[in-house]
């Protein structure tokens, strides 16, 4: 059995790493494969999620929405079908936006619970 | 997949990537068409101390693939949480965006898994694929933390040990294992003060030990500014010439193709081992865990259970 992988990307140049961090290793804890991709560009994203291999993608949101929806429109370009869920700094009127694509949204408070058991629905996998 | 694979599209190599690291019966399907689609892949193993710089070598070594003209692939390695089974794979974070979406550089991270054999046979699988699909080169990243360099040694034909200055103060343990391994050193982080003192020092170890007929050669690379690379790939590609020249090329491979027999079946029978413990051997695991039974008689009677599995 091989763990389910997620790849987690950054989406603005901000230097704030600290949310990604904290998220990234809940999800390690929760036995999932966590590949950081630092700050790349959308067509990176769809090309890092198929090379991968990946069974979900994570956006690390700052604040501007516009750049997720980018990234979307990307992935279904590239016709890359892995589910998305994003968190970080995500506006409250930009959560239903997202969440209307697809995208499951954790805004600033959401519980790292919360995040691993989404992780577990979205990619098939129990604790 | 398997066709969509090797002629060149690449979800499809990324997806039997995942079947060869699963290593299951879908992988054992594939594995003989592998070998008779195998071309000669150069695999270059890229190891040293947490920390050294490899990834940031790894893609100032891609920069210079490229200007080559020359298609490159990176398995990424890094450490598995022993308690959870997770990972965090961090190396693609110090690759450029732009290397990161070429056509010409594919790279795939990896959790060690912390298993027996788990890396030893998931990294000589994948390379295969790599292999297969037409990819020329292979350069895999692992953390050096003992055992581990020496198991990557098995499966590259080119091992680069990375260090940085100051390394020559540090304590003895470990050095003399790295130093065997190597056949190229790099001092990365040579911008920093006591590049050439290590350099040196890694001479003078290098006399000390056995006589080889290669001799490797050391190189200082600032990673960081891209400096060093074209030599490092002079290097490796001398270290290529010296070995199709001598036959060891061949004779690696032949060790090599051992060694992934050898864990193989190992790996399989500590499967089964595993489970009968945790089923017809439990009440035998059980006493020999409260001190009732010793574990040499204990590990007789499991083994009576393994040889009626295997019969089967
Ligand atoms: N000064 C200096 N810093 C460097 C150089 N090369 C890499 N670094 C820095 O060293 C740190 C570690 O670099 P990595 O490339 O992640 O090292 P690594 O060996 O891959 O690390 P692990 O995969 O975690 O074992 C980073 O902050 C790099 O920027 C160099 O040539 N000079
Ligand atoms: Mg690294």
């Amino acid at each position: 059995m091989t763990a389910a992988r997620i790849l987690v990307a950054k989406t603005s140049l901000d230097g704030h790493w600290r949310g990604i961090n904290v998220v990234s290793r809940a999800l390690r804890d929760g036995g999932f494969e966590v590949i950081l991709a630092g700050m790349v560009t959308a067509d990176t994203i769809a090309r890092v999620a198929a090379d991968e291999d990946v069974d979900l993608i994570g956006l690390n949101v700052g604040g501007r929405v516009e750049v997720v929806e980018r990234i979307l429109d990307t992935l279904a370009e590239h016709g890359v079908k892995t589910p998305v869920f994003a968190g970080g700094t995500i506006p409250h009127y930009a959560v239903e936006k997202l969440e209307k694509r697809g995208v499951r949204c954790f805004p600033p408070g959401s519980s790292l619970d919360d995040i691993v058991a989404c992780a577990r629905e979205l990619t098939g996998t129990v604790a | 997949m398997f066709n969509a694979a090797l002629s060149g599209d690449r979800r499809s190599l990324a997806q039997l990537l995942s079947v060869v690291e699963a290593g299951g019966d879908d992988f054992e399907f594939v594995a003989p068409k592998l070998l008779a689609s195998a071309k000669g892949i150069h695999t270059i193993g890229l190891t040293g101390a947490p920390g050294a710089g490899k990834s940031t070598l790894t893609d100032a070594m891609i920069g210079e693939a490229l200007r080559a003209q020359r298609k490159i692939a990176v398995i990424a390695v890094d450490p598995s949480s022993p308690f959870t089974g997770g990972a965090i794979l961090g190396d693609r974070v110090r690759l450029s965006d732009e290397h990161a979406r070429d056509e010409s550089v594919f790279v795939r991270s990896l959790a060690s898994r912390g298993q027996l054999g788990g890396l030893s046979l998931a990294v000589p699988g994948m390379i295969s694929a790599l292999d297969a699909a037409g990819w020329p080169i292979a350069l895999v990243e692992t953390v050096g933390v003992g055992q581990s360099e020496v198991a990557i040694a098995a499966s590259a034909d080119t091992t680069v040990v990375v260090v940085n200055p100051g390394w020559g103060d540090e304590v003895q343990a470990n050095k003399a294992g790295l130093l065997e391994v190597a056949d190229i050193l790099v001092v990365n982080k040579s911008d920093r003060p006591g590049a050439d003192a290590t350099v040196r020092d890694l001479e003078r170890m290098l006399h000390l030990g056995a006589a080889r007929s290669w001799n490797p050669p050391i190189v200082k690379t600032i990673a960081a500014e891209g400096k060093g690379a074209d030599v490092l790939w002079q290097a490796i590609n001398d270290h290529r010439a010296f070995m199709e020249a001598s036959g060891e090329w061949e004779e690696r491979r032949r060790t090599r193709r051992l060694v992934e027999l050898r864990e193989r079946v190992t790996s399989a029978l500590q499967r089964i081992s595993t489970d009968i413990e945790k089923n017809e051997g439990q009440d035998i695991a059980m006493r020999v865990a409260n001190g009732e039974l010793d574990p040499a008689t204990g590990a007789a009677q499991l083994r009576a259970m393994l040889g009626k599995r295997l019969g089967d």
